[in-house]
């Protein structure tokens, strides 16, 4: 990314969408629509410190929805270019609310709420499509539970947790842990608000709250001569009540989040969407590998971890892959299962149950696990038919940019390539293989397209 | 050409520039302090702190105190040289300063970063970092950058589908190449086989690529030849062929390894005896020639592969049985076909595709354990189906061994030519896994195709197509710059005991038995200073980490 974000010939136009494509091979018109950051780019430092004070916070989408952000943000903290956005659908100056505390701390002067979209014409000899794939939505399968069962996550909800610049810092604590843990930490802030609001109570009659109560209670309370405390009575002692039960509830809240230990057993299940008929009937082909690189990861965190990898086939298909699948297996504490798990459902400690066929034994198991992880199909960009029509190329069956197997990376428009997951699923070496051949594919274009100006 | 402001004899004038990084830095560390502080210390003349050094702004006021203050040396107290340094360097050779004179120190990453929340100590941690970097830059010396020719003619080593993919795309880019085939036909393992997976024959598909490159005046294809000898580094290599016309010497300035690989003859497998029990290329010729007579057909998947001897997986026997068990159905309907498995490895989209039209046309996937593996014997196919938990045991008239690619016998031989390795599996092995899959570590040696590891038809012609670029970003610049960070050895001390050379990863170190001394490559060296740390006598010495820099550098600690 950096090496991209430097070289002198590449020009980077993040956040930026292509509108129209005209021209031939050799000899392209791109109009290129540069959306509005409302921050300058080329006053913008990367500082975050416009971050820091935005008082808006965002759910984090990057984080897979298990963090926040804020309005004025960097989709992560290393991205290029380092420079922030101002993401209008929350930002208050630009939805009519006072704000524009960043536009004050940004000593580089780089924030512009008036920024309009830039519309850009650019002449180009070819072009290559690397617009990827997007993962498939979980809750299109009802069998699995993904909206009703906390504990049940997609692989990419599972590589944050084990990020460590992730929502857990690095530890698979689990989505309803997480909840109980934040629930806990808001009593505890209400506590501590209650608690003031009675202190205050304390310190104007000089008196302890629980004494007041005590003798409040008993009807052993003289308020004579004492205004301020007759008119006061009614009040300390209900929003005493409230403290006491909030106190309570607080107590059994913590009695429950003091037993919370990370994820231990972990099931993942493949081909979520994937050769299946009601949604994707291809194989995405990384999914495979990658459960059992989240497995190998998860254990490395934490030896305790076990994991079963539950497939119709493991498809370790790849250089060192099946090596690598192996040595998960003797040395992480991950089992194999052959099985497409029929259902889940969870027990009263938030736990998911899996619903299976054994295949070895021909018998219906249940199983119960702290964390499943679904291993979601790779599915086609849901705007490839979008794109495609700029671009004027065609889909395949299955919604990936058609290509001919003779020539794999030429789309059905000459001087227009294709590479990566737009292509069809594949993994990081491939993707990257196939990207260095679509650059030598649009370079024989740019060269065959020189030399005829040149003649 | 300006006249570099190098070192005289007169004691250096040092600059030191403190980078606030906004408040990545000062947010953490007492920045003003640390500026004052570097005043102090030993040939330091200007000092100056900017709220990020690397903006327009703070690389104007580098250059400007380069010139008004005079400065022989530029310090840069800031992020990671890993991103700013090239930045930083060349702005120092902008002002007239010799970009080697530069040091910079990382306050950021290692220092404000890691000791948030403690700024006293964070501070004090910077100011001795600071101190370090002084006292080294005050012995650096001006260095320039090795330039090298580079020839645009590049050697491809096998003419199979990848090879023949490469050599296209590169005489595409208008690059010369000379493409050496070990056999006396273009083509490769496309030869031997029926038909593609796409139902096209496959050696028409092939020869339209061959068609295509004996058309190009480009290429020169060397067939029934072999590459004897290789020297020289990127750029500038001489390569001897041995051809049927005898010895052809060339000079080229990058080479490619698509020499590919063989299937395993399965001999000892499953009571394998080449006509009832084959193996699946031989399967291809006997469809070729229309020589299947059998009522029942099965095919074992895995033979010879991912076992404990074998363990890889070879990523394209499945989707070649699958191919050949359709073909037959879609021929002789009548024919009953079993693929017996224990993974189909049928990725991507294409390939689920056919498994699901073979199911529909009838071919029946058996999956076996390894645990029990299936026996050949007499006729008979007997295997333990793991869904009814029966063994059952098939009549066949012809069992067909799904067997993997292996690495040919002499790549080994050919990688010690080349100096690149091989995998565990005599694969040869690539750069980085992910990120370079076609390079190899060495620059200018390049890697597509099933010697790499096994692909299919058309995933060989990718990486062949993909390799093409990787040489023309080589070769395509007017010549060879690299940074002047290499070893030297030093010749009056050297006592040529070779110690470096069995050091150093980069073969760049040779013995010269005239002066009977040891002498560095500057081009393939990567100034990784192993012969420096190395050598008994001190002779050799990576330029930039001289002993003297060094512990100048230490001493200041």
């Amino acid at each position: 990314m950096l090496d991209v974000g430097r070289h002198p010939n590449i020009t980077l136009l993040a956040y930026s969408e292509l509108e129209k494509l005209e021209g031939e091979a050799g000899n392209f018109k791109a109009v290129v629509r540069k959306k509005a950051r409302y921050v300058e780019e080329d006053k913008c430092t990367g500082c975050g410190a416009c971050t820091q004070v935005c008082p808006t916070p965002v759910t984090d989408l990057y984080n897979e929805g298990h963090a926040q952000r804020k309005a004025v943000y960097s989709w992560f903290a290393q991205g290029i270019p380092s420079t922030h956005t101002i993401d209008p659908d929350h930002c208050r100056m630009l939805n009519g609310k006072k704000c524009g505390i960043c536009q004050k701390k940004c000593q580089a002067g780089a924030i512009n709420f008036e920024q309009k979209d830039k519309f850009l014409e650019l002449s180009v000899a070819a072009v290559i499509v690397a617009t990827g794939y997007e993962v498939f939505n979980p809750e299109k399968m009802p069998e699995y539970r993904y909206s009703e069962i906390d504990n049940v996550i997609t692989a990419l909800e599972f590589e944050r947790f084990l990020s460590a610049s992730g929502p857990t810092a690095g530890h698979v604590y689990r989505p309803s842990d997480r909840k109980l843990q934040a629930s806990a930490a808001e009593l505890e802030k209400k506590l501590a608000k209650s608690g003031k609001f009675l202190s205050r109570f304390e310190k104007k009659h000089g008196m302890a709250t629980s004494d007041f109560y005590a003798s409040f209670r008993e009807g052993t309370l003289n308020a004579d001569g004492n205004e301020g405390l007759a008119k006061d009575q009614n009040l300390w002692a209900s929003k005493y009540k409230i403290h006491l039960d909030l106190e309570k509830e607080f107590e059994i809240l913590k009695r429950k989040t003091d037993k919370i230990s990370s994820a231990k057993k972990i099931a993942f299940i493949q081909c979520v969407g994937s050769r299946d008929l009601r949604f994707y009937p291809f194989c995405s082909g990384f999914c495979c590998m990658h459960s059992i690189k989240e497995a190998i990861i998860a254990h490395e965190h934490d030896n305790e971890t076990s994991s079963v990898i539950f497939g119709m086939d493991i498809r370790a298909v790849g250089k060192g892959f099946e090596e690598y699948k192996i040595r998960g297996g003797n040395s992480s504490n991950i089992s194999y299962k052959r099985s497409r798990v029929a259902e889940i459902t969870k027990d009263a400690s938030e736990n998911p149950v899996l619903i299976y066929e054994d295949t070895k034994e021909q018998k219906i198991k249940k199983q119960t696990f702290d964390l499943v992880v679904l291993a979601t199909a790779c599915a086609p960009s849901e705007r490839s038919s979008e794109i495609a029509g700029k671009l004027g190329i065609e889909l395949d069956a299955y919604g990936f940019f058609r290509t001919d197997p003779a020539n794999p990376l030429d789309t059905t428009r000459q001087g227009v390539f294709v590479c990566g997951c737009a292509h069809s699923p594949m993994d990081i070496p491939e993707s990257v293989a196939q990207a260095s051949s679509a650059a030598a594919r649009a370079a024989h274009i740019l060269m065959k397209y020189n030399d005829k100006k040149a003649s | 050409m300006k006249k570099d402001k190098s070192t005289s004899h007169e004691s250096p004038r040092i600059g030191v520039f403190v980078c606030d990084c906004g408040s990545n830095i000062a947010g953490h560390l007492d920045c003003p302090e640390i500026a004052e502080y570097a005043k102090t210390l030993p040939n330091v003349v200007y000092v100056k702190e900017n709220l990020y050094t690397c903006s327009e702004a703070g690389i104007g006021e580098i250059k400007k105190a380069i010139k008004e203050q005079n400065l022989t040396r530029v310090v840069v107290a800031s992020c990671s040289p890993r991103t700013h340094q090239p930045l930083f360097s060349s702005s120092c050779a902008e002002a007239g300063l010799n970009p080697y004179l530069f040091e910079m120190v990382n306050i950021r990453d290692q220092c404000s970063w890691v000791h948030m929340g403690e700024r006293a100590e964070g501070t004090r941690k910077a100011k001795e970092l600071i101190r370090m970097g002084v006292a080294k830059s005050a012995g650096l010396v001006p260095l320039n950058d090795i330039e090298s020719t580079l020839i645009r003619r590049v050697l491809v080593i096998g003419g199979g589908i990848a090879g023949l993919s490469a050599a296209q795309a590169l005489a595409g880019m208008g690059l010369e190449v000379v493409l050496v085939e070990k056999t006396k036909q273009l083509g490769g393992l496309l030869n031997r086989i029926n038909r593609l997976e796409t139902g096209k024959d496959a050696k028409e598909a092939v020869a339209q690529i061959i068609d295509d490159i004996n058309s190009k005046p480009g290429i020169k294809c060397l067939t029934g030849a072999r590459v004897r000898q290789t020297g020289g580094y990127i750029g500038n290599y001489e390569i001897e062929i041995e051809t049927q016309n005898g010895i052809v010497n060339e000079k080229v300035g990058c080479m490619v390894v698509a020499t590919g690989a063989v299937p395993l003859i399965p001999e000892g497998l499953f009571n394998y005896d080449g006509r009832n029990v084959i193996s699946l290329m031989e399967l291809e010729t006997r469809l070729e020639k229309d020589e299947i007579r059998a009522g029942r057909v099965v095919f074992i998947q895995c033979a010879g592969a991912r076992t404990s001897d074998r363990e890889y997986c070879s990523r394209i026997c499945c989707m070649t049985g699958v191919k050949n068990a359709m073909f037959i159905k879609k021929k002789y309907p009548e024919t009953d076909v079993r693929v017996l498995y224990r993974d189909m490895q049928m990725y991507g989209t294409s390939k689920e595709q056919m498994l699901w039209d073979a199911r529909g046309m009838g071919v029946r996937f058996e999956v076996y354990s390894p645990d029990s593996m299936p026996e050949v014997e007499n006729g008979k196919v007997k295997f333990f189906q793991a869904v009814t938990g029966k063994t059952i045991s098939l009549d066949t008239d012809l069992v067909v061994l799904s067997t993997p690619l292996v690495p040919r016998s002499d790549s080994s031989q050919l990688a010690n030519m080349l100096r690149v390795p091989t995998d565990q599996n005599g694969f040869f092995l690539e750069a980085h896994a992910k990120l370079r899959p076609l390079d190899f570590a060495a620059d200018g040696v390049f890697v597509c195709g099933s010697g790499r590891y096994p692909a299919t038809s058309t995933e060989a012609r990718t990486q062949g197509i993909g390799v093409a670029s990787r040489v023309a970003a080589i070769l395509f610049k007017d010549k060879l710059v690299k940074s002047a960070i290499v070893a030297g050895i030093n010749p009056d001390t050297c006592v040529g005991c070779k110690s470096c050379m069995s050091m150093c990863p980069y073969q760049a170190i040779t013995y010269n038995t005239e002066k009977r001394i040891c002498e560095v490559n500057e081009i393939l060296c990567k100034g990784c200073g192993n012969c420096a740390a190395t050598c008994p006598s001190h002779s050799a010495l990576l330029r930039g980490f001289r002993p003297d820099q060094l512990l100048a550098q230490i001493g200041a600690a």
